[in-house]
Order: structure tokens, then C-alpha cells, then sequence
């Protein structure tokens, strides 16, 4: 059951990785890769605060899309590879600003997603 | 045809994150995240890796969506990193919030380097 839900997951979230990579330019700014991670971090911090700690979700449902979706959703060595393209391209100030804008926004996304689930639920503030 | 490759890369990668993840977290039960940063140092490798693969014409185009943009993408996750650098900071060890993410971060970014340097110079 757990592993039927983690590949409906997976190959939903793949593909949607893939649909909108697509629609990124080759040598332009990665900008699809940094829309998807930063979604799916916050999407992900989000799900989980209320899965864990509002809703009694079955483990099959919160893997599966947890896990299995937003998990194969985001990429981290996409967003390594884009970085050594750009370096290779010369581009360096470029790579540097997006591999560490993509973490740090990331970061702080993950954070948002949090609060914002606190916040439905009524659990307090800045936790 | 090709987004048929992603997908199968995609559950794939996904079920071999769940199993790592799952076989790293039955033999250390640390506090660090252990699992998700071998995932994502291992999966960068191997993207590396292809992508030189396929620019040097040695593998398919229909070989690397599924092995590269499916299995290395699905593999390797980035929403799950942020999360646990959460529950890292939050629960009090942001020393080790800290170092999570500076060697996911730099160990990621060497790890698909050197990919890249054995795809070009090997195989």
C-alpha cells in the first residue's frame, strides 16, 4: 500500500517537475527550478504541521503525498547541476547568487509554510 | 514519449529515497539527517555524472529523462532538506541546523562537480 502510494506520488510529482522545466529557456536563468523548490519547500512544511499535528491522516496518505509527491517534486541535484552549468558558462556571480538564493529562500519559505499552518490550527505564534 | 521516461525514473527514484532513507534510519537514529544528505550528495554524483554522459553523446536523450530529469530529480529532494533543517533548528540543535545545511549545500555542489570531472575524464 505504502510503496503503490509513494510511486502515485512520485510519478505525479516528477512529472510535474518536468512539465514546468520545460518551459525554462536552456541557458537562462534556472528560474522553474527555483519556483518548484521554493513551492515545494513551503508546500511541504505546510502539509506536514498539519498532518502532524492537526489531522490523523493514514501514514499511506502522508508519505504518499508527502513524501512521494512534494519529495519528487523538488530537486536538489537539479539545482547543483544548473549551478555548475552556469559556472561553466562563465557565469559565476550568477551561480553563486542562485544556489545560495534557492537554499536561503527555501529555508525561510519552509519557515512561512510553518506559520502559516500554526495559524489555521490556532497553535500560537513564532513557534 | 519522453515525459513516459520522467515518470518511470520518477517512481523509481522515489521508492530508492524511501528505502535509503528508511535503511539509513534503522542503523542510526542520530538527530542529523543523515539519509536525506547522503541522497542528495549520492544523487547529485550521478546527475553530474549523466549530464556529461549525454553532452558527450554517450547515452540517449530518452536515457538520461528517465535516469536524470525522473530518477535524479525524484531521487534527490529538496522540500524534505528545508523540513528537516526545521525540526533541526526548532528542537534546539542549531548547531547542527547549521552544519545540515552548509554540507548538504557545499558537499552537494562538490559531489556534482566531481560527477561531472568522472563523466568527462572515465567512461
Amino acid at each position: 500500500m505504502m510503496w503503490w502510494a509513494l510511486a502515485a506520488g512520485g510519478a505525479l510529482g516528477a512529472l510535474c517537475r518536468y512539465a514546468l522545466s520545460l518551459h525554462q529557456a536552456g541557458d537562462g536563468w534556472p528560474w522553474a527550478t527555483c519556483l518548484i523548490n521554493w513551492s515545494g519547500a513551503y508546500g511541504l512544511a505546510l502539509f506536514l504541521t498539519l498532518a502532524l499535528e492537526r489531522w490523523s491522516l493514514p501514514a499511506a496518505l502522508r508519505i504518499g503525498f508527502g513524501t512521494g509527491f512534494i519529495g519528487a517534486y523538488t530537486t536538489f541535484s537539479t539545482l547543483v547541476l544548473e549551478t555548475w552549468r552556469l559556472v561553466l558558462v562563465g557565469r559565476f556571480l550568477e551561480a553563486a547568487v542562485y544556489v545560495h538564493l534557492s537554499v536561503a529562500g527555501g529555508l525561510f519559505l519552509a519557515y512561512l509554510g510553518r506559520r502559516t499552518a500554526l495559524r489555521w490550527i490556532g497553535g500560537g505564534e513564532g513557534r | 514519449m519522453t515525459w513516459l521516461w520522467v515518470i518511470l525514473g520518477g517512481v523509481v527514484g522515489t521508492w530508492a529515497r524511501f528505502a535509503v532513507g528508511a535503511w539509513v534510519a534503522r542503523r542510526w537514529t542520530p538527530l542529523f539527517p543523515y539519509g536525506t544528505w547522503l541522497i542528495n550528495l549520492s544523487g547529485s554524483l550521478f546527475l553530474g555524472w549523466l549530464y556529461a554522459q549525454v553532452s558527450l553523446h554517450r547515452i540517449s536523450e530518452d536515457w538520461y529523462a528517465a535516469a536524470g530529469s525522473g530518477f535524479c530529480g525524484a531521487y534527490t529532494t529538496f522540500s524534505t532538506f528545508c523540513y528537516e533543517t526545521l525540526v533541526l533548528w526548532r528542537e534546539g540543535s542549531r548547531a547542527l541546523a547549521i552544519w545540515y545545511v552548509l554540507g548538504s549545500l557545499y558537499g552537494g555542489l562538490v559531489a556534482g562537480w566531481f560527477g561531472l570531472w568522472l563523466g568527462t575524464r572515465f567512461f
